[in-house]
Formats: structure tokens, sequence, C-alpha cells
């Protein structure tokens, strides 16, 4: 394989500004990661543990392997929509027991561990991703139930959530509820529809209603051990598989239900040399544009993510929008597709359209770095076909069925998003790097957008066009789009799988690439590879 | 003359396997015989064939002459070689060896006998002209007072026929007396089979100096030169030497003469040592001739170039002392180590388990004699001599230096072993001056010469040893193998390893980041500490600009760890409990291993503090495990003639209220 020459020189007054812009969007994260790290706050984190209990994540921590990688997903779900950054629940692909996993764990310090309708995105991202990948689930339970003020966004959309775990248990992939605390009503659905569950002493409750309801419904006494806790789970009613006589042991048997699963990943392992790129992944921040409209070499970025920097690339001098080509990434082939210069132009579409093709006769995942501005525009190129030849990119992408792996390294607009894997095109996993935008087209552009059909609308109607407040209208829209197009907002929408520090890029990509290849790696055959 | 083609070997690690050694070297096929507990030692398989004497306790195995004779009578052996101790000194022993047709590497049954009882020795050396303590018998019905008188006081009481330290009791005042002679006499019984004993002279603080002798059977008696084993503990030696430093020419000629003078009087066949006391003004007593090879034998050999074993079996076989051992030289300087398992702080408290590594890099003029090796279990049935490390140099100072070096850098993971204390003495400037007596360790105990591993090392090591363990759980990650180790997109703390050593838990937190390490142990942080290697056995870490490299064992759940600084061992602790195996409060622990002799209790008895509960015996010393406090006792978990582990619970004693 060929090593890409990717000098930097990181002196460049560009290159300090990028640097300097990026450092500043990773500050901001990290005050929202703070946020959902924080939990419930002080006073219920404290509460939380004087009652000998641990954090969610200090839950995780224990369950998954010593030394092992934890790759959270979306930390901060729900930013900007008034809930708890994160969402009040963490999710992740842990390994436990040498086996990667899904995990699920809900937050008690946030509202008792409650369901917004943002926590219940977030976890149906994670059983998707258990679902597609084909990853043990772990569910940690400790939730008081359904946010009851959002209860009608909640109500009739959380049943996927027993629906989705039953299905993984009909695909052959295992699900284990391990029960901290309340898992009441709705919520006993989900020790109930697991195929393992653990249940804590005298923590645990399980019971569709609670002492108050049932006295209410059936004029009958009974109390929360006797309705729901561990021991009578584990010796009557025979819902508890083990009993757990506190938290840790409750983890240990987890630890252990895994180990004993005898699970072997689908996908082969791991082929090639997984030696670091030969060039510093902290360069990143200043190969990366803080100006969108300045493009940047993607092949800087390949160089500092693939193993040993090496990456062959497919038809370099045809359709030269797009960077083509194949690499490894800690040991797994893949295929790479690269925005260059933001458009995509016929020669673009086609070019991908092979490559997509071209991956799928060989099972190797692809990778898909989006910096794109959307697919050109234009007489010339409308007439030249430039939808057939967008359409047949969608097409080879939807399609295709090797795993995909998609990053946002800048701009997402238009239909660009689409044909580059965008969220909708149901990559395996997808991340955002914090200067990412996306948007249905650049704010100004919309704005100008806007301006032109208000324009020739008032024209036809023959109204007189009020510039001043066109102006207005026009930067309160641009700032509007800018505000939605950011990563942040992105991420806090579940659009993403979490926004990434480029610095992390390869470990994160190595981690999802791992946990993709838990199931058959794939393409989709039946057609020779078309020549475009 | 006769030859020797086959030889049983009637001893067990260390010195077993020096003889077979020098067995093979001379073309003589070697038998070794070891009981069950010593099956997997490495003289078993060093030597051509081996024996099983079943059974754990020396009495069954080791000191049945009957058994070792069988042996040698079915492996076809045609001689039997004893070592030192069991039954070196038997003469009842070599008497079955001659009657059995066995030529017994050693003096005649006659001349152990003679040598055997200290008081027949020392009489017949007092007649020979040899110098000798004031002593006197003791038997029933003698006024003892009396005859203590005639001996002055300090005294000591010696069992007649013992050794090593056992049977033996220092008098400084006469009402001591009855009580001393009693419990020497009981010790001595336990230990040798007879009871008697006697009083004689005690010097304080003498040096202990011995000279090495050797016989044929052509009327040839010469020495070998003198060592000094002054530094001893509890009546053993633990750091000899040869020659003895600072002894006037004179007094050292006269030492030889009065050696050869004593070997002639028995008309000595074989190797033995003649062992003196030397006072302050080099006044020289006789003590005691051992008839047999001294455990402390390698130092004359480093310095006169000799094999004593090669001289013994030569001698045995009728062969004439040859001119290399009649014109032998002293040649620089040697200095042994005597290795122990044992808590040396905790009073000489013998310890047990497995080892993982015994390993003193070698080095010129060294000479390792050990008797176990990684995987060799070591067990409280024998004596917890692990091995001897030597040194030679042309000079003391030299010899010092290298056994010093050896011993600090020696990787020795297993049971604590005393090479602190060994390290300390080397480096005492009271011993480099040439000045240690049989006192030193009295006047510098253990707890003080030694420095308890510095708080900062044990928690360098401890941080080292969780950043090995660590790498090696990243170098079998199933999946995931080359992501960085312990990586997180949201960090929420640290990773952490709880490590334990006898003085208890260290939390280890560390976190392996782009720009390096974070670490706290104990809860404070690791400033200034930069990460530069982990791997499942080496971890570099550079302190203020100083990289030390942590060599690390791992087994299991132990994490031996050697660096510069020092050594230390822990204990992995499980992150999982297993539920139910916690203790019950009140709990009595064995304070070390061995075996239950009597338990004084019953459930249901009710206890003050102080009584005792249970008695151990390990290494023929006997310990009582004492009620802390009033109660009630609620469960008794051994029995007389248990073995137990350290640590294992013996009773559970219940407090009483208001107690």
């Amino acid at each position: 394989m060929v090593v890409v020459e990717a000098d930097v020189e990181r002196g460049d007054a560009r290159y300090l500004g990028n640097r300097q812009a990026l450092l500043e969007l990773l500050a901001e994260h990290d005050e929202q990661v703070a946020l959902a790290l924080a939990g419930g706050g002080e006073r219920y984190t404290t509460r939380h543990r004087e009652r000998g209990r641990l954090l969610a994540r200090e839950r995780v921590e224990l369950l998954v392997d010593p030394d092992s990688a934890f790759l959270e997903l979306s930390p901060c779900a729900a930013y900007g929509s008034g809930f708890q950054v994160g969402a009040s629940i963490v999710t992740g692909i842990g390994v436990i027991s040498g086996v990667e996993c899904v995990v699920i764990a809900h937050d008690p310090t946030v509202r008792g561990g409650t369901m917004n309708p943002y926590t219940l995105r977030k976890n149906l991202r994670a059983l998707e991703i258990a679902r597609v990948n084909r990853l043990p689930l772990v569910n940690l339970v400790e939730s008081g139930g359904a946010d009851l003020p959002t209860q009608a966004d909640l109500f009739i959309p959380a049943g996927q959530i027993f629906r989705d775990l039953t299905e993984l248990s009909a695909l052959g992939i295992p699900t284990i509820a391990l029960v901290f605390g309340n898992s009441t009503a709705g919520g006993a659905y989900v020790p109930g529809m697991c195929d393992y569950s653990v249940l804590v002493d005298r923590q645990a409750k399980v019971f569709l209603g609670g002492p108050p309801l049932v006295k209410m419904a059936t004029g009958e006494d009974a109390d929360d051990e006797e309705l729901g806790g561990a021991a009578m789970h584990a010796r009557v009613s025979g819902l508890a598989d083990y009993f757990a006589v506190d938290e840790l042991d409750c983890l240990r048997l987890g630890r252990q239900i895994v180990a004993d699963l005898n699970w072997r990943k689908l996908g082969p392992g791991p082929s090639k040399p997984a030696d670091p790129p030969l060039y510093d992944p902290d360069e990143l921040l200043g190969i990366v544009s803080s100006d969108l409209r300045v493009p940047f070499d993607p092949r800087l970025v390949i160089a500092r993510v693939v193993d040993g920097s090496r990456f062959d690339e497919y038809k370099p001098l045809y359709g030269p929008s797009l960077v083509t080509g194949w690499a490894t990434l800690h040991g797994y082939p893949i295929g790479i597709l690269a925005n260059a210069r933001g458009v995509l132009f016929m020669e673009e579409s086609k070019k991908a359209t092979e490559f997509i093709l071209l991956a799928n006769q060989t099972d190797t995942p692809l990778l898909f770095l989006q910096n794109t501005t959307g697919y050109m525009v234009g007489r010339d190129y409308e007439q030249a076909g430039i939808v057939k030849d967008g359409a047949k990119m969608i097409n080879a992408v939807t399609n295709s069925t090797v795993p995909h792996l998609t990053l946002i390294m800048g701009a997402s607009y238009g239909a660009g998003n689409y044909g580059m894997c965008g969220r909708a095109y149901r990559p395996r996993f997808l991340f955002t790097w914090p200067n990412a935008k996306v948007a249905v087209m650049g704010p100004q552009q919309l704005a100008g957008v806007l301006s032109i059909v208000a324009r020739q609308s008032a024209a036809a109607s023959g109204q007189p066009f009020d510039e001043a407040a066109d102006d207005v209208r026009r930067r309160a829209v641009e700032d509007q789009i800018e505000r939605e197009s950011r990563a942040l907002f992105m991420t806090g929408k579940l659009y993403d799988d979490g926004i990434i520090d480029p610095r992390e890029t390869r470990t994160v990509l190595g981690i999802a690439l791992s946990a993709v290849h838990a199931n058959v790696v794939e393409g989709r055959r039946g057609y020779g590879v078309f020549r475009m | 003359m006769r030859t020797i083609e086959k030889l049983l070997v009637a001893n067990r690690a260390e010195i077993a396997a020096r003889i077979v050694r020098t067995a093979r070297s001379m073309g003589i096929a070697t038998v070794a015989v070891h009981s069950d507990a010593d099956a997997d030692l490495p003289y078993v398989r060093l030597a051509d064939e081996a024996v099983r004497l079943p059974g754990a306790s020396p009495t069954e195995t080791y000191l049945d002459v009957e058994r070792v004779v069988e042996a040698a009578r079915r492996s076809g052996a045609d001689a039997v070689h004893p070592g030192y101790g069991f039954l070196a000194e038997r003469a009842g022993f070599a008497r079955a060896c001659a009657e059995a047709g066995l030529c017994f590497v050693g003096p005649s049954p006659e001349v152990i006998e003679a040598m055997g009882s200290k008081v027949a020795a020392r009489s017949l050396m007092a007649d020979a002209g040899v110098p000798v303590l004031a002593g006197e018998t003791v038997h029933a019905g003698q006024d003892l007072d009396k005859a203590a008188d005639r001996v002055g006081f300090p005294l000591l009481v010696k069992a007649v026929f013992g050794g090593g330290g056992r049977g033996m009791r220092v008098v400084r005042a006469p009402d001591q007396l009855a009580e001393a002679v009693a419990s020497a006499g009981r010790e001595a019984a336990a230990a040798f089979g007879d009871g008697a004993v006697f009083l004689e002279r005690y010097v304080e603080h003498p040096r202990h100096v011995e000279v090495q002798v050797v016989g044929d059977t052509h009327g040839h008696v010469v020495h070998l030169f003198e060592r000094d084993c002054s530094v001893q503990r509890r009546f053993q030696k633990v750091i000899e030497e040869a020659p003895a430093p600072g002894l006037d020419d004179a007094v050292r000629r006269r030492l030889g003469e009065a050696a050869v003078t004593a070997a002639r009087a028995i008309a000595y066949v074989g190797a033995g040592t003649v062992e003196f006391v030397v006072d302050r003004e080099d006044r020289f007593f006789f003590l005691e001739v051992n008839t047999r090879l001294q455990v402390e034998h390698p130092v004359t050999e480093l310095v006169t170039g000799l094999d004593l074993v090669e001289v013994q079996l030569r001698v045995a076989m009728g062969e004439a002392l040859p001119p290399v051992v009649t014109d032998a030289a002293v040649h620089g300087h040697a200095v042994e180590a005597r290795l122990y398992a044992e808590d040396a702080a905790a009073g000489f408290v013998p310890t047990s388990g497995v080892i993982d590594r015994l390993a003193v890099a070698p080095g010129p003029g060294l000479r390792v004699d050990a008797g176990y090796e990684a995987g060799s279990a070591v067990t409280t049935h024998y004596d917890a001599m692990l091995g001897k490390v030597v040194a030679w140099a042309p000079t003391r100072d030299e010899a010092i230096h290298r056994l010093t070096r050896a011993l600090r850098g020696a990787e020795l993971h297993g049971p604590p072993t005393n090479r602190d204390l060994l390290v300390a003495v080397l480096e005492h400037a009271e011993f480099r001056a040439g000045r240690a007596d049989t006192g030193f360790l009295d006047r510098h105990p253990p707890d003080q010469l030694v420095a308890p591993v510095a708080g900062g090392t044990r928690r360098l090591h401890a941080l080292a040893g969780a950043l090995a363990r660590q790498a090696d759980r990243r170098g079998r990650a199933a999946v995931q193998g080359t992501v960085p180790s312990g990586w997180r997109n949201v960090r929420s703390g640290l990773a952490h390893e709880v490590l334990a050593d006898r003085e208890g838990a260290l939390i280890v937190g560390y976190a392996l980041l782009p720009d390096g390490l974070v670490a706290e142990v104990g809860g404070e942080a690791v400033a200034g500490t930069r990460l530069e290697q982990a791997e499942p056995s080496l971890v570099v870490l550079v302190t203020d600009g100083v990289a030390r490299r942590f060599r690390v064992q791992l087994v299991d759940e132990r994490v031996h760890v050697d660096s510069p600084l020092g050594a230390s061992s822990f204990r992995a602790v499980a992150r999982f409990p297993l539920p139910g195996v916690a203790e019950d409060h009140g709990s009595l622990h064995a304070p070390l291993p061995g075996t239950i002799r009597s338990v004084l209790v019953a459930p249901g008895d009710a206890v003050r503090a102080g009584d005792p509960l249970v008695v151990l015996e390990a290494m023929k010393m006997e310990h009582e495990v004492r009620a802390p406090h009033e109660g009630v006792v609620r469960a008794v978990m051994v029995a007389e003639a248990d073995q137990v582990e350290e640590g294992a619970v013996l009773v559970v004693l219940e407090e009483v209220e208001g107690g």
C-alpha cells in the first residue's frame, strides 16, 4: 500500500487559526459533557450514594473489562431541549468478558431516571445499534418510568423498547437486564422481555403496580418486597434468574452471564497490521478548516487516521472532488469516500457509485468522510443529468449491504448528506466533529433563497417589497439556520451518535469498526459492478 | 580401597543438589530420597534416580533410618552421603549403613557418638589440651545451684545431644536456673529424643569461629582454615565468611593447631568442623565438633579452591588426602548469606508458599546453592532456608560488595525472605569493620536494622504493578486489542486496581491519556511521574527526570516488583469478591503456618483475656494463640495435628457484653 504524503506546516497562520477555533468548539462540547457527567447534580448524586448505590457510570465502569475501551454514544443528547444534557441515560459500546456489547444504563440521579422523549430516542438508537451490529445488550435498570408531563410524546412510541428487546432475542442477540432499583409499571417489562435478569436484593423493584395502586385497584395490602423484590422474584415468580446480594454481585453476575454466552463474532477479525499513522493526529486540529468555505484535502485527514498512513487511491484522476480508496483501520480493511472540494459533480457521483459496488463485491466496509456542500446545480449540470448521477450514488449507498460508518468532518449540506450516507441512510455509526454544520443548505444561501422567493412573490402580486424588513428577516433566518445546523444542535437531536474529538477519530472508528464485525460483513450480490 | 558406584544422598534441597553435582562430576551415579512434600524440588530431578519416602514430617521421612537404608538397598546404592542435619550426626544411622554394607560418607559411628555428646566431647578435648569453658553435667538428684556456682554466671544450659540452637537457654541469675534447665530439657527431648542437658560458662557476645578439618584413613589430619560465623539469630548462623576478619595471625595459627589437635585426638576421618568461641581478648575455647559437612562449607571452598564433597567422597573411598588438600592455602575472601523464607522483623517467623521466581543474576565470584526454583513450594515441615548466596573476591570489602549487590538485585518472588536483613547486616558499619559478634542481631534487632520499604517506593511499586497488569490484560484482549488502554470519550474517573501487601491495601488509580499518565496511589496523586513503557514484565517510570525500570512478574493474582528502589510483592484484590466468603467477626488467625499441637478450648467455653486457646507448632517452636479479650468460644475451626496456613481461622471468639 502507498503511504500518503501529508506533511503540514504547523506554524502557518491558517493552521493556528483552525486549531484555535476547534479547541474552542471542543471546550464548548466538554462543558456540555460535564453537565451530562454531573447527572442530577450534587444533591441527587450525594443522596444516591448515601443509599449505598453506585452511579450509572460507576456501574458501567465495573461492568466492562478492566482497561477496555468504552465508547459512550450521544453523550450530549437532549442538548438545547430543556431536558438534562445526556437525556438521563448512558448508552455505549463496551467490552464485557471479552464480548462487545451495547450497554444501556439509566441515570437515577436525573429525575429518578425517568424517561423523556430524548431518553427514548437515545434508548431506541442503542437498541438499533445492538440489532444491526448483532451486539448483546446489557440494561442497567433503575428508572422511575415515564416522565409523566411528556407522556403524550412518549407513551405510544416507548412501546418499541419492549418490542425491540424481544426482537433482538428472536434474532439470536442476547439481552440482559441487571436491575438495581425501580423497574416498575411498563419498566417491569425490561427484565420481563430480556433473556436474562439479575435483581439486586432490597433494591430492585419489579412490579406492574406498586402498593398504592394495588390498594386502589383491588383493596389488597402488599408491600414492595412482596410485589417486586429480588427475593420474591428469585424464589417465587421466577422472573429473576439470578439473585444478587448487592450491586457488585449483580455486576459480577452480569459479567458471568456474558462470559457464558459462548459468543462468537460473525465478521472476520482484523487481518492487517494495525500500526498507528505516521502523522500526528493532533495536527487534525490545524488541518480542519474553521471556515467551511475553505476546503481541505481529506488525504491529510486519512493520513492521520488509517493504519500506517497507507491509502491506495482509486480513480485519483477522475472526479477529483471526491477521494476514494482503500486503507485499513485497526487492521480492518475499509473503503473510504471523502469529499475533497465540497461539490459532487457527475464524475464524482459515478466514481462513488462504482466504488461502493466494488466494496460490496469484496465485502469491504465503507467509511464516508463528509465535507460536502451538495450536488452541483446549474443549467449545464441539470441538462447533463446530475439528478440521474446523484440518484445512482444514492441508490448505491442505499442498497449497499457492507457496514457503513460516517464521519461528518465539516459541511453536510443538501443531497450531499444523503449521497454521503447521512443519518437517514442508516450508517451503522455516525459521528460528528464539533465544527460540523448540517442543513439542507448554507444559512446565507437559505436566507437568500427565501429572500428571492419573497421578492418574486411581491413582484407577482404587485406589492412593494420592504427591503429593510427583508434584511431583518434574512438575518434572523441566517441566525436560526446557523444555530440549527451546528454539531451540538444536531447531536442534541440524536442525529448522530455523538460529537468526537478529531484527535480521537482513529480510536472511535476502530471501536465502531470492531463492533460492526460482530455481524456478518457481506456485500450486495446479484449484478456485476456497473461501469458508469 | 573401595569404590563408590552409586551414592544415595540422604538429605534434601540445596545440599542434596550440591552433593549430587559433585558426585556426578566424579562419575558416580546418584539417588535422591524425597518426602511427599519435596517431590517437586529440583534436587529430586537432578539425581539419576529418586526414592519416595512417604509422608511429610521429618520423622517419617528423612529421619527414618530404616526407610533411608531401605531406599539405598532398593536403588542399589553402595554409599550414603548424609549431608547436614537430619541423620548426619546420628551414630545409629552410620552404624545401620555399615551393617547394610553401605559406605557412610563421614566419620565412624564411634566418633559421631563421642562428639554427639557435648559433655563427652568437652572432656575429651580438655584432656587433649584444647582450651574448654568451665562446665558441669546435670543429672537427677544433683544440687543444681552448686553446679552452677562452679560454672559461674552467666551460663548456658545446653542439650547434650543437640545443635542448631534448640534446647539452649542463657541463664544470668540463679533464680532462672531451674526453669531454664526444665524447658531446655523438654525442648531437647522433643527435638533430639534425649532430654539430657549440661551447664557451660557463657561467654557474652563472643565471636563464633570454626575450623574446617579433614582427615583420611591413613592417619593424616589437616585443617582448611577458619570461618567466622558470628552473625547469628537464635543460635542459627546467618552470615559466614572465610577467613575470619581481624584475627591476629598468631591466634589464627593457634586456632588451626587446636582444631587439628582436637581432630587427631579422635582420629578423625572425613570432613568435620571444630567450633570455638572467641572472646574479646582473642582467647578461644572449644565449643563442639560437628562431624559432618557444614552449611557454610562453600566459603572454605571458594577461598581454597577445593571441593569438600569430593574430598569427603575420596576419603570415603580410602584415598589419602592429596597434596592440593594438605598444601591448601587461602586466596581472597568469601562471604555467604543464608537466604531464609522467614519474616525476620516478626521474630524470624518462618514463611511458606509457592515461589514464583528465585533468581540471582550471575556475576563474577558469585555462587548460588539453591534448593528451590520457580514453582517450588516452601512448606513448614523443614528448615526454611531457600539457599545460600556466596561471593568471592580478592578482598573482604569486594566480596561483601559483590554479595550485597547480588542480594539486592535478586528476584525473590514468593514467601517473604530475610533478604533485606542480610543486606542490612552486610552494609552495617560494624560488620564491615569485621567487629560483628554473636550479639550483633540482639544489639541490632531486625526491625531496627531493616527500614521498611519507604512509603513512596511502595506506592511506586504498586503503580508499576498495576500498570503491568493493565498491559497484561490489554495484551490478552479478545477484541479491540489495538485500541488505547482504558480509552474513554467521556471519562468519569480513573481506572482502579487494588493491590494488597502485608501493610494493607493500596488503591491505584490510573488513566493513560494521550498526553501522559495520570495516577494516584492510596488517594494521593503521583506527581511528576511520566510513563515511558508499560509491558507485563517491565514498566519504566520517569520521576524527576530519572528513568527507573520496574521489573514485574505476574502470576495469577500475585504481583512482584523489583526496582532499583527495592522489592515489593502484592496480591491483586479481585474486583468482585465472591459473596459468602466473608469471615465471622471475632475470628482468631494462625500467626504463621504450622501444625496444631493442642486445642485448649471447646465451643461454649468462657475465656478471659490472655487465656491460651490453641498451641501451634511451627519449625519446632510452639506458639500460643491467646484470647485477645474476654469472651465465649463460639467455634473451634481446627483439631489437633491439623496443618494450617498462615491466616487460617483457628477459633471464633464472641465478645461478652460489657467484657
